[in-house]
């Protein structure tokens, strides 16, 4: 009880502070903002996530870049992303035994070895990522995450630690869907929920349905809003997730979990505030337990654009409650069927493969 | 007056709904409006009746799936062990007008998808259930509906149908919930749906399509609490002529109505990948 106040109050007081970051969003004036028939700025329209800004600030980035330094590193991403789609040589060497191994030079360029492991994974068609910074209150961000101002989650608590000691890591929602077979725990694929819920269909990777959502940094980051007085859907391309928040409505009982929690809204002023609980002891979001509470604030700065805020607490994961911070660009793209499961060949060859491979092994046909 | 009205109303409702017709799209009740002057079909929404069993008028069988005994069908070894639970409940039917036209060669494939429902039911493993199963799967469904969007969520799998307004043109590849462009005939939505591929079926008795489906649903508001629902088929490789089904959709009246998750895809899991298990389980 006592503890819960304390996490309100310091809930509360992050949210009024950001040391470096502390400035209001600069908004359209309030009257020119489309609004809803009962008077509510109208957040509808289909949005993409997708950003060069990460959600955790990379080592010697400062927390805001220059112009100058953002059109490199734009620019330089640009080439890369050229340099993919050119077609491969057919004469070019063979990859050297073991895969490619050299550390990628870019966030994206060491997230795309990351999911791909050192044989390689998606194909430049495949990709489809944020080709700018996220700009917000006219500064260029290096991280989605703004509290603490080091833009980094906290680190995970005793609780958090003693828990991943338990046994091998288990999978969280913002797991990527494919990890490193090599680098990967022993027994990560004894069994199918021992995989990461991407890769079985249950939630995006990437915490793209969220909450908080996310940018997965790969593809699919498309979100839609649908408004209504009573229900704001948040739909996430990825997996086909709907979340309805339900307006000005008390939350589930505790024994009723769901996958992305469950959602109650209310305007504060011309902002959506979404709150967040319920969540089920399998989503995990970044190693968070059910006890995760989400509050997302939802606020329209112009035409095309949405100012999304929001704080994560669970006290047996982290110390403090944490901060992230993104806009949520408009776009005219459509959302097509993301039927996951139906398609889902990987899951059952991934589990085949292992065992496979365990045969081979047992019959000393490879080496160990 | 207005009592009498409704009375009537009712009574009328309740002798055409026990001849299996429903009442003609919009007559008499005028249905709640947005603020521009549509319809308002927003709210949770759920069928009662059997279709998703059978659509066609049916009396209740032992299970879904049956094997011979020595005195007629019995339920099959699979689904013995679920005794009265895995039993049929008899449903008068949602097809209007007889029995559904399949082209001879159409209707064995039917019969022989029957025999082999637990192999082929796509609900079964979870599948996206298509249009127009989603509408009377045992599950409620959301429509969303505002000035700007249309959208249908179906506690079912959390499938989502985003039903365009203005048709963005063909679609670019077929889906499993189709391409669905809505538009208003005076109080009825009529909906357009195409694109659809030919793995979805219309119930659990084997009832199939091909990918050639188009599927006219139309809704119209006939109370305060029901939505009269119709849906026309055509398949030119399938059926000999367009048909059509009906039902009631009805309001969930709880206070606290909501989709809660049906994410079945973590539960058939076993089904699908138990054989793969480092150690499987014994059967």
């Amino acid at each position: 009880m006592r503890n819960r106040f304390v996490l309100t109050m310091a809930l509360a007081l992050s949210l009024a502070s950001f040391p470096v970051l502390a400035q209001v969003a600069k908004t359209a004036p309030t009257s020119a903002l489309p609004r809803t028939p009962d008077g509510h700025p109208d957040l509808q329209g289909t949005y993409d996530l997708a950003t060069m800004t990460p959600f955790e600030r990379l080592p010697g980035d400062p927390p805001v870049l220059t112009k100058e330094q953002a059109a490199a590193l734009q620019k330089a991403e640009a080439d890369r992303r050229a340099r993919g789609r050119t077609p491969l040589d057919p004469n070019r060497a063979p990859l050297p035994v073991g895969g490619d191994k050299t550390q990628g030079k870019s966030f994206f360029e060491i997230l795309e070895k990351a999911g791909g492991g050192a044989v390689g994974g998606y194909d430049r068609l495949w990709l489809n990522q944020g080709t700018e910074y996220m700009v917000v209150d006219g500064q260029i961000r290096t991280s989605i995450v703004i509290d603490p101002p080091d833009g980094h989650v906290p680190p995970p608590n005793a609780a958090s630690r003693q828990r991943a000691r338990g046994g091998r890591g288990l999978p969280t929602s913002d797991t990527g869907e494919s990890a490193d077979v090599s680098a990967a725990p022993r027994g990560q694929f004894d069994d199918p929920e021992e995989r990461p819920l991407s890769e079985r269909c249950l939630l995006g990777f990437g915490s793209t349905s969220g909450p908080p959502a996310l940018p997965d940094y790969f593809y699919n980051d498309l979100h839609q809003i649908v408004q209504t007085p009573d229900s704001i859907m948040i739909l996430t391309e990825m997996v086909h997730d709907a979340r309805i928040v339900r307006m000005n409505a008390q939350h589930l009982p505790p024994t009723i979990r769901r996958w992305m929690g469950d959602s109650v809204g209310h305007w504060d002023g011309d902002t959506l505030v979404i709150d967040t609980t319920n969540f089920t002891d399998k989503t995990r979001f970044r190693g968070s337990t059910e006890n995760l509470h989400v509050v997302e604030r939802l606020k329209r700065l112009d035409a095309k654009t949405l100012l999304y805020r929001f704080t994560v607490e669970d006290p047996n994961t982290w110390d403090r409650p944490w901060t992230g911070e993104m806009t949520w660009p408009m776009t005219t793209q459509p959302i097509y069927e993301y039927a996951c499961h139906e398609g889902n060949y990987a899951l059952g060859d991934v589990m085949r493969g292992a065992r496979h491979q365990e045969a081979e092994e047992a019959a000393g046909k490879t080496k160990k | 007056m207005g009592n009498v009205r409704r009375l009537i109303i009712g009574s009328a409702v309740a002798a055409i709904m026990a001849i299996g017709i429903l009442p003609l799209a919009g007559q008499a009740y005028r249905a709640p409006r947005l603020p521009d002057g549509k319809p308002d079909l927003n709210g949770i929404w759920q069928v009662i009746n059997e279709a998703n069993y059978d659509i066609e008028g049916h009396v209740a069988r032992p299970a879904l799936a049956l094997r011979p005994g020595p005195h007629g069908p019995v339920p099959a070894a699979q689904v013995l062990a679920l005794g009265a639970v895995g039993a049929v409940p008899p449903g008068l039917g949602v097809v209007e007008g007889g029995p559904i036209p399949y082209k001879p060669e159409a209707l064995a494939i039917k019969r022989q998808n029957q025999k082999d429902w637990l192999e082929k039911d796509p609900e079964i493993k979870c599948y996206l259930p298509g249009v127009p199963r989603a509408t009377y799967m045992p599950y409620p469904f959301q429509i969303l509906e505002s000035a700007k969007a249309l959208t249908i969520v179906y506690e079912y799998d959390g499938a989502v149908r985003n039903i365009y307004l203005k048709s963005p043109g063909p679609a670019p590849a077929d889906s499993w919930m189709g391409q669905s462009v809505g538009h208003w005939e005076g109080d009825t939505l009529v909906v357009d749906v195409t694109d659809m591929n030919d793995r979805t079926w219309f119930d659990r008795a084997g009832d199939f399509h091909s990918d050639k489906l188009h599927v006219v649903e139309r809704y119209t508001r006939t109370s305060p609490e029901v939505i009269s629902y119709e849906a026309t088929i055509e398949d030119p490789e399938v059926f000999t002529r367009p048909w059509k089904m009906s039902m009631p959709l009805y309001r969930r009246q709880e206070k606290n109505a909501q989709l809660l998750d049906f994410k079945c895809v973590e539960f058939v899991e076993e089904l699908l990948y138990g054989p793969y298990r480092k150690h499987p389980l014994t059967k």
